[in-house]
């Protein structure tokens, strides 16, 4: 079987993605979904709030899915659901397997990575205690509740404050459960401050900030956990401990990018962002594989999903039509790095040949900071500076360069950080 | 009460609003904070009649483990809405349904109506 073009997964990055690519002219593409639905976790958030920034309007998560997936009707476009890939090589072909066809191979000419993330889970994190059921992540007990129309418990504590966490604590509470606490190990939220008041404040939910738990007691079923504060250097202070009764632990402590198939297909991965190292056109390490949404990093908000997946589409669409041409040598490439107080940098490189006018820098800092400048700079020299008023880690930044910043640069080094 | 902060839910920007009373304005109070009219329309209706769009999920006859969200196509009394998922509960739908078919109009005698926001069947 031969594609021009294979997207591997079926939620907003990888809809968005073919979606782009098919109105710039790629006629063959293929969309692999492992759910037996298009839409990927939007399906689940049945919540509103998505698509401010694309439509202007708040729609809940299925009707954003939905405009994507009409087009992709619309459009024509192949999918295949219920279907997995296996492996994939360095030469672009996918192994792929589902129930209805079995075992096949696909060589593509493009593909574009866009499987998402998933939750981190206990294990993640290192819990003591028993290890009884009732303990879900966010997203699953979502699942259940939202999808599958099964209640998960009736008396929860939430260990964590990210999106997802907030969002069920508000669900379960509607649903007639008592949510006893949110603990979270950092000094600050991690989740949006509209669902801090949304989804808690609207309900009385207490919001407990550097508290953690530390003890899950319970043989069959979760019967309590023991919450404890914790310092600066997040150690548990001795005294604080509390039992908290429960019969529900749900898990919102941060989303990993899931990047088998990337590592299969010989990606080179940044540990930053545990997603794939990509050059402005959001194209991998390997050539023609490119890589949006959340495995490439983890957004706050699909709108600003779906705005990188059309232009991993647009970079696809591209590099297809370019095959069989000879390739331009990249030999002007900028790395950039993050340094102080900035986590991670999104593009981790840029081909300064092939650069569009603008260039948008995605960015996450490691702490709150307020009034302060995100300094560009490249051998010392400053290349640009943007003032910021407040920087939440739980919130992605972005900055603007133009080209003629870049023109005059020594070396090919750019740190961006804090000051 | 004279001095309120509140957190607007408008957009993911979430600004700090301060609300303080303020008898010679029109709407009776004063806002700051917000960076756009909709927080000042958002602060005053908080103070006033807050509303929230309620989204949740309904039972579908013939599946077991499938349900179809749904939300109110307008703001409803914030109060109002754990009356409204008692409601909810109980409500079970036939398919076809098309996203945007009305399952319960006028809710609760709020003026709003439940709305699919999938399609299924």
């Amino acid at each position: 079987m031969n594609y021009d073009l294979v997207v591997v997964g079926g939620g907003p990055a990888g809809l968005a993605a073919a979606i782009r690519a098919k109105e710039l002219g790629v006629m063959d593409i293929l969309i692999i979904e492992r759910d037996n639905e298009l839409g990927g976790i939007l399906n689940q958030c049945i919540h509103n709030g998505f698509g401010l920034h694309i439509f202007k309007k708040e729609l809940t998560g299925p009707e954003y899915a939905k405009i994507f997936m009409d087009k992709v009707e619309e459009l024509g476009i192949d999918y295949k659901l219920n279907t997995f890939v296996l492996d994939i090589n360095d030469k672009k072909e996918l192994a792929v397997v589902n129930s209805t066809d079995g075992f096949f191979s696909i060589q593509a000419k493009a593909i574009i990575l866009a499987m998402g993330c998933r939750e981190r889970p206990r294990g993640a994190i290192n819990i003591p205690g028993t290890r009884p059921s009732g303990i879900f992540t966010a997203g699953t007990a979502q699942r259940f509740i939202n999808i599958e129309g099964y209640m998960v418990g009736k008396k929860v504590v939430i260990l964590g404050s990210g999106d997802i966490g907030l969002i069920m604590a508000r669900r379960l509470t509607l649903e007639g459960a008592k949510v006893e606490a949110v603990a979270e190990i950092m000094p600050y939220p991690n989740g949006l401050k509209r669902n801090i008041a949304q989804c808690l404040e609207d309900f009385n939910i207490p919001l407990l900030l550097e508290h953690t738990v530390i003890d899950i007691i319970g043989r069959s079923r979760i019967e309590g956990v023991i919450l404890a504060k914790v310092d600066e250097d997040r150690n548990v202070i001795k005294g604080t401990e509390k039992h908290i009764e429960c019969d529900t632990l749900i898990l919102s402590v941060g989303l990993i990018p899931e990047n088998e198939l990337s590592k299969s297909a010989g990606v080179k991965m940044d540990p930053l962002t545990s997603g794939p190292l990509v050059d402005e056109t959001l194209e991998t390490s390997v050539a023609g594989i490119f890589a949006c949404g959340n495995v490439l990093h983890v957004h706050d908000l699909v709108d600003n999903v779906t705005k990188e997946s059309y232009k991993a589409g647009e970079s696809a669409a591209k590099y297809i039509k370019e095959v069989g041409e000879k390739k331009k040598i990249k030999d002007n490439i900028v790395h950039l790095y993050p340094e102080k107080g900035v986590r991670y940098v999104l593009p981790q490189y840029l081909d300064i040949d092939n650069l569009d006018e603008n260039i948008n820098l995605f960015m996450r800092v490691d702490n709150i900071y307020k009034n302060i400048e995100i300094i560009v700079e490249t051998n010392g020299k400053v290349i640009k500076k943007f003032k910021r008023n407040q920087l939440f880690p739980s919130e992605m930044e972005s900055i603007l360069l133009r080209k003629e910043d870049l023109n005059n640069m020594t070396g090919n080094k750019v740190s961006v950080y804090i000051k | 009460m004279g001095r309120l902060e509140k957190i607007c839910i408008l957009c993911p920007i979430g600004c700090n609003l301060i609300i303080e009373k303020d008898p010679t304005s029109k709407e009776g109070y004063k806002v700051s904070g917000n960076r756009c009219n909709r927080g000042f329309q958002y602060a005053i209706k908080e103070m006033t009649n807050p509303t929230r769009v309620l989204t949740s999920t309904v039972r579908i006859k013939g599946f077991s483990n499938s349900m179809l969200p749904v939300r109110t196509d307008v703001g409803i009394p914030k109060n109002k809405m754990l009356q409204i998922m008692d409601e909810i509960r109980y409500l079970e739908i036939e398919t076809p349904i098309n996203a945007g078919d009305i399952i319960a109009k006028n809710i609760c005698n709020t003026n709003a109506n439940l709305i699919a926001t999938k399609s299924i069947g």
